[in-house]
């Protein structure tokens, strides 16, 4: 499969698609900048067993979907987890819910766990994916991240990945700390274009509520300044496209072939599955999470139930509002729905339009500028 | 006991049997209110902002009894919310309290608390008009300040008896021998007869309440005459329509008798009379002397006004006493309703909050910026900022104001005069003569090592000066006239700030003269907003048009596209800033596919922005509207 990550065609097949997300919560530490749910395994020790047991037995408590298209571990650090356990969530799935030809089986991974022998028994049970959390390749910055490998362990686990026979191996990168010089940017975009991923995640730092970063700053430490962050952004965009690299999202590049199922059917507005620690769940029509405490959700599951902590019930209109809300995300814009025509025919979406913000071609609107994307969908949420 | 029914019966502090004063038993007919006008004194407590007014009246009702411990708080008369947060009078107050003399009679007194503040002397104008005497109030420590004096002369042209008092004397920096000095030499007489009290402590009000019985003039009106009383205040009760403040100066009048209003010609019939302590007590009737309430269950303000003249219908006066000249207002500013939907809401509210405050003058105005809404005019700033408060608040409406302007006048090349309230009303330089600004008296009291300072500041905001007198070695009055627009502004925190606080300020309205004024317009995205427009001197646009441009480009958030901010006279641009665009608006991931807080957090963001004004496609802060309030400061 060679189609460009960019393309309307696959955007719209995505969104049929089906797929899984599995959360694993378990970090060797949280680092400054995360919110995550995760549990910190320097000051508590988790049974893993126990948790993936209580994947498995959610699993079964769920039906009437499939196959699937794709299967996600996030997290957390899914590769905190042994190989085994990978295997029998990947098996418990496929039989529940049967696979598609062709389904991604991805995994999110940090460089300090990887060896060959992880690589090949991943594959071994079906890994099709690795997205490995690298953040940058100066090793200053990987500190101030809290990050605990370095630039020789992304190397490494790259190249063995691509030795072990993943099919497309992914490279995750943060940018835009304060700290973070642009030469230390350009420097790190070298060096992960040096090793020709297959594809790149770059996310602009954010500071969320309630982490170490955020106590930081109101201490006095410099914010991440947006502007600078637009910059190193277009600096990132320079470097990819040359090197055949295509967004097909805000923040996701690949080669053709090489994009990210999961991540284009979330945007595309698909349904998923999700199981595990307050993982998300979406089925037409409905959006459900479960506990964000792993004490409370394991209790639930191990009590038979499902550790549901909210649900929402989306009206057909309320549906499409989202579809939009997140297709205005990808390169390949969304269908113009009629939430979608009512927003370009507002004053707003006009507004929009004759700045040249927005784009309409072809039955489908998007945003010119991805990293305006928030401020088109606000616009167009508040009208639609 | 007697029950009086007539003007010249029994007067009730006589009879030496009764209960102990004021124990009034419950239903006892209204007549036993009546007095002598010999036994009443009309007065209004006069003196510069905070300098214990308020806090005096406390004292008075306090020690005569009107007010039982347990009601008693301090600055009772400032009944309204924003009085009390401010801690400021804004709306005089008037509230009858009985006090048995030493000489073993009982007096009726009328007492008027009246507000500080330059913006309200209005106010204190008219409550002058419904008294024989005035306590004229000054703080020991601060001595004589601008509104001691502007008020002093009010009272005396007024022909009012002046009690001076000297007050918080417990103040360690009081320093009442100077102070008596000051005022004397001000309004004469003997400083050693000036009284000293602390209206906190409560010491001299003894003193002063028998000087208030035995130093001013008791009323002499005709008490068998026919009726004339003066409508010296109104409020609106939604229950019971206008309530009239009145002072009776001949005659009396009862409920059921049938009044008439001078001045508007209305015949009403009087649903109620009585006194406020301050809670109203309706007394069946007030004659010659009194000071008290009347209601008529009339709704239409406009059929009793303030000033107006209450006879009877039956046998009406010849002659009106003297009225009020209307207030004049010295500052307009366009008020919007945010959400162009509140606009009716808007004018309710305004028609209501006239009721309660006649000095509020407004009428529908149309900005090509802001849509509908109004100009209205104030008497001062503070009062423009308390209209606009009471508007939010007690009407929940979200407004944009529009910077304050002064009322100018423009004289056209066709030999025409037309009255400019709102800049934009400017007409083009092509067609204009000359534009005329509104002048001011002003008097300043500052220490005389300020007279320099103050001098200074008075010629940069071209102020001319006039006389200057030594109140004492120490205290200097001097007089400038001023173009009203110098003043209104930032004036008197500059004059504060430079004189450490110690110089104050009073201004009266003075005439027109010609000015070399322009009108700055302001431009977003290359289109005029004419909200922000205004009309300064010549010699001061380029830094006006400079400093405005700069404040807007600090507030004007980045938004999607570049936003050119430009000042211009004319078609001539003269000052240029640009807001840019906002370059990132975007988060990176949807954590773990949580759409719905996603969608929450972008929803929650837009409410946000609905705080905003839309200008053309500009998001405008509702704050900047007023910016050229705050930027000769910097
Ligand atoms: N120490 C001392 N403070 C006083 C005395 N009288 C009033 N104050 C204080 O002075 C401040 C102003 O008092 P107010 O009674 O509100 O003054 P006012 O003249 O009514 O003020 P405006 O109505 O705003 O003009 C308050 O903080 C009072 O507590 C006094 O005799 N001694
Ligand atoms: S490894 Fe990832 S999930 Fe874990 S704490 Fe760090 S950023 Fe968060
Ligand atoms: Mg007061």
């Amino acid at each position: 499969m060679t189609v460009a990550p960019d393309d309307p065609g696959l955007a719209d097949e995505a969104h049929d698609w089906k797929s899984a997300y599995i959360h694993v919560p378990f970090c060797r530490r949280r680092c400054p900048y995360c919110d995550f749910a995760i549990v910190d395994e320097s000051a508590t020790s988790v049974d893993h067993r126990r948790y993936i047991d209580a994947v498995l037995a959610e699993i079964e408590m769920e039906d009437g979907i499939g196959p699937l298209d794709a299967i996600n571990f996030g997290g957390g650090t899914p590769s905190r987890l042994a190989t085994a356990m990978i295997g029998d969530v990947v098996d418990s799935l496929a039989q529940r819910f049967g696979r598609a030809k062709d389904a991604e089986i991805s995994i999110e991974v940090n460089p300090e766990d990887w060896s060959n022998e992880y690589g090949a028994e991943l594959v071994a049970h079906g890994v099709t994916r690795v997205s490995i959390g690298a953040q940058s390749f100066d090793g200053e910055i990987l500190g101030v991240l809290g990050r605990l490998h370095g630039p020789p362990e992304i190397e490494r686990c790259v190249e063995s990945a691509r030795d072990v026979g993943v099919r497309s191996v992914g490279i995750d990168l943060i940018f835009g700390h304060a700290d973070e010089s642009d030469h230390s940017w350009t420097r790190s975009i070298d060096r992960a274009f040096a090793l020709e991923p297959d594809h790149v995640s770059t996310y602009a730092l954010t500071v969320e509520r309630g982490t170490a970063l955020a106590a930081s700053i109101e201490a006095g430490a410099q914010a991440p300044d947006p502007d600078t962050q637009a910059d190193r952004y277009q600096a990132f965009l320079d470097t990819a496209a040359p090197r055949g690299l295509a967004r097909y999202e805000v923040s996701n590049h690949a080669k053709s072939g090489h994009a990210c199922r999961y991540n284009l059917a979330t945007w595309a507005h698909a349904e998923y599955l999700g199981f595990g620690l307050a993982a998300h769940d979406h089925r037409w029509g409905t959006r459900a999470r479960n506990h964000r405490r792993l004490d409370r959700y394991l209790e639930a599951v191990e009590a038979g139930t499902r550790p549901r902590i909210a649900t929402e019930t989306l009206s057909a209109s309320e549906q499409e509002r989202d579809r939009l809300m997140l297709g205005l995300r990808l390169a390949a814009g969304t269908p113009i729905t009629s939430v979608a025509a009512t927003f370009l025919a507002s004053d707003g979406g006009a507004r929009m339009a004759e700045h040249g913000l927005v784009w309409e071609r072809d039955g489908r609107i998007g945003v010119t500028n991805l990293f305006l994307a928030d401020a088109v969908a606000r616009e167009a949420l508040a009208v639609a | 006991m007697t029950h009086a029914t007539g003007p010249d019966l029994v007067i009730f502090g006589q009879e030496v049997d009764d209960p102990p004063f004021p124990a009034f038993a419950a239903g006892e007919p209204s007549g036993r209110h009546r007095m002598d006008q010999a036994r009443i004194r009309n007065f209004s407590i006069i003196a510069h902002i905070d300098h214990g007014k308020s806090t005096l009246a406390d004292r008075l009702l306090e020690r005569t009894g009107a007010i039982s411990e347990r009601d008693m708080r301090a600055q009772l008369l400032d009944e309204m919310d924003l009085e009390r947060e401010r801690g400021i009078t804004i709306k005089a107050n008037a509230v009858r309290i009985d006090y048995r003399s030493a000489d073993g009679a009982v007096y009726e007194l009328n007492l008027i608390d009246t507000p500080g503040h330059v913006d309200f002397s209005y106010e204190v104008s008219r409550s002058l008009e419904a008294c024989e005497g005035a306590l004229l109030l000054v703080d020991a420590s601060q001595g004589i300040e601008a509104q001691t004096l502007a008020n002093a002369y009010m009272a005396i042209e007024s022909g009012l008896e002046v009690i001076p008092v000297i007050n918080k004397i417990d103040l360690p920096a009081a320093d009442p021998e100077r102070v008596a000095l000051e005022i004397t030499s001000v309004i004469g007489g003997d400083p050693d007869e000036v009284l000293r009290v602390s209206a906190k402590s409560g010491a001299g009000i003894d003193e002063l309440l028998e000087a208030i019985v035995h130093r001013l003039p008791a009323p002499s009106g005709d008490p068998g005459g026919t009726l004339r009383a003066l409508v010296f205040d109104s409020y609106y009760d939604t229950y019971r329509g206008v309530v009239a403040l009145i002072r009776v100066v001949d005659g009396s009048v009862s409920t059921g008798t049938r009044i008439r209003l001078m001045a508007t010609g209305a015949d009403l019939v009087v649903d109620e009379v009585g006194v406020r302590r301050p809670a109203i007590e309706p007394t069946g009737n007030l004659s010659a002397g009194s000071a008290g309430y009347l209601m008529t269950g009339v709704k239409e303000i406009d059929l009793i006004r303030v000033g107006d003249t209450v006879t009877t219908t039956d046998h009406p006066s010849d002659t009106a006493l003297a009225g009020y000249a209307e207030p004049k207002p010295m500052v307009f500013s366009g008020l919007f309703p945010t959400d162009g939907d509140d606009f009716e809401r808007l004018r309710e509210a305004l028609d209501k909050l006239r009721l309660n405050d006649s000095s509020l003058v407004y009428q529908a105005e149309t900005s090509r910026a802001l849509g509908f809404g109004f100009r209205a005019g104030f008497l001062g700033l503070l009062h423009m900022e308390i209209v606009r408060e009471r508007l939010e608040r007690e009407y929940d409406l979200d407004l944009v104001a529009t910077a304050p302007s002064v009322q100018y006048v423009a004289n056209t090349a066709d030999g025409g005069r037309k009255v400019i309230q709102s800049p934009q009303d400017l007409p083009d330089a092509g067609s204009l003569l000359s534009v005329e600004e509104p002048y001011v008296k002003v008097m300043i009291i500052t220490p005389s090592e300020y007279i320099g300072t103050v001098m200074e500041l008075v010629q940069g905001k071209r102020g001319e000066m006039g006389e200057m007198t030594y109140l004492s070695p120490e205290r200097v009055e001097l007089h400038y006239r001023m173009p009203l627009a110098e003043i209104v502004f930032d004036f008197f925190d500059q004059l504060k700030s430079r004189t450490r606080g110690y110089a104050s300020l009073d201004y009266e309205p003075d005439d027109y003269r010609a000015s070399d004024l322009v009108r700055v317009d302001i431009l977003l995205n290359s289109q005029p907003v004419d909200a922000f427009s205004t009309i300064v001197h010549k010699d001061k646009a380029y830094v006006y048009g400079r400093a405005m441009v700069t404040k807007l480009r600090e507030l004007i958030p980045r938004q999607l596209f570049d936003v050119p901010i430009q000042a211009a006279i004319g078609s001539r641009i003269i000052s240029r800033e640009t807001v840019k665009a906002r370059r990132k608006d975007v988060t990176a991931k949807c954590y773990g596919g949580d759409i719905t807080r996603k969608r929450k957090l972008l929803e929650r963001q837009k409410e946000g922005k609905k705080r905003m004004k839309m200008v053309g496609s500009v998001e405008v802060p509702q704050d900047a509207f007023v910016a050229a309030l705050r930027i000769s400061e910097e």
